[in-house]
């Protein structure tokens, strides 16, 4: 039981992690912000634009996420429960997307069309 | 405190992640090994995950349904420094003094752990300098907007009417994020120096790292939405 009380105070702080570690992934933060400014800065259109935008994007949030916000050494249970209700989320914005090209289509017969 | 042996047997067993949730549910103690503090910044985040997705969301619903031409952000944001005209300079720079502060912050973290006291009051207040020095440029980059560019939430010269609204709107519950993180951090690191958790542990710089790294977070989804899309 001696064991027991030192755990409050002890044990039951997360793994802790070298602070290089945190250097390295803040480095990589900064390359990847780069990157997606880049992106405007050299003026990518179209599908390549959007692909490499988004994929800075979840790169980025995956690192901040994950090692930032130490959700990497999280139990599955807390893993689950941040990452699951989201995909409502990604519901809702695929039902408004496809409205939206609705919409669109509808200002486009009624303004342009009289 | 839980009871967590069974916890460990499966461990050091390397039992599958989802047996490990089976467990958490099942036992009977809490769910969710941590300080109620951290759960609850958790689900207070999730919560605000939601509020940014929906104005996120409804910017996309204006910007894919608007007939007229969307400013080019690109030019919008552009300074001209030294004759030089960059775009999104002063954006990009804002970008990096966030980043900054969450590595910032996460250091901090770190030493709180550590029990490094000194370098943890430091790191946490560096982290609310840089998110000060944040919300100063989002002034200055609103001024500049505002009274330069004409650009007001019902129209602006350069196009669709919405653009203000959504700039306005996304960017400005942002800021107030910021100016909130910056006291909640400013508090929590006098606290931390008057040494009111060394008997309670310093759980409370983590979970404060959690707001800060989630204002980070929302900052890289609306710089790749909104400034570069």
């Amino acid at each position: 039981m001696k064991e027991n009380t030192k755990i409050k105070t002890v044990t039951s702080q997360p793994k802790q992690h070298p602070i290089s570690m945190y250097l390295k992934v803040w480095l990589l933060l900064f390359v990847l912000s780069a990157c997606s400014y880049m992106v405007d800065y050299f003026q990518f259109q179209g599908v390549l634009r959007w692909t490499l935008i988004l994929v800075f994007m979840l790169l980025k949030a995956g690192l901040i996420i994950m090692v930032f916000m130490h959700l990497a050494w999280e139990r599955t249970a807390v893993k689950l429960l941040l990452f699951l209700p989201p995909i409502a989320i990604l519901i809702f914005i695929a039902l408004m997307s496809s409205e939206a090209d609705y919409v669109f289509i509808g200002r486009i017969i009624s303004f342009f069309n009289p | 405190m839980p009871n967590d042996d069974h916890k460990k047997d499966h461990e050091t067993n390397n039992t599958s992640s989802w047996q490990s949730v089976a467990n958490d549910w099942n036992a009977d103690k809490q769910s969710f090994d941590m300080p109620w503090g951290k759960l609850m910044m958790w689900i207070f985040l999730l919560s605000d995950t939601f509020i940014f997705s929906i104005f996120l969301t409804s910017y996309m619903s204006v910007r894919m349904t608007v007939t007229a031409v969307w400013p080019n952000p690109s030019e919008v944001f552009a300074l001209t420094i030294a004759g030089h005209h960059i775009p999104l300079v002063l954006i990009a720079i804002m970008t990096f003094i966030l980043i900054t502060s969450s590595g910032t912050m996460a250091m901090a973290v770190n030493y709180a752990y550590q029990g490094n006291k000194q370098k943890t009051v430091y790191l946490m207040l560096a982290t609310a300098l840089l998110g000060a020095s944040f919300i100063g440029m989002q002034a200055f980059e609103w001024t500049k907007l505002i009274v330069e560019e004409g650009i007001r939430p019902w129209g602006n010269p350069m196009g669709a009417n919405q653009f203000g609204a959504a700039f306005f709107m996304i960017t400005g519950f942002h800021g107030l994020h910021v100016s909130a993180g910056v006291i909640y951090l400013t508090v929590i690191a006098k606290r931390v120096y008057q040494g009111k958790y060394d008997q309670k542990g310093y759980h409370i710089v983590e979970i404060t790292g959690l707001y800060w790294h989630f204002v980070d977070l929302v900052w890289v989804f609306i710089f790749a939405f909104f400034y570069l899309w």
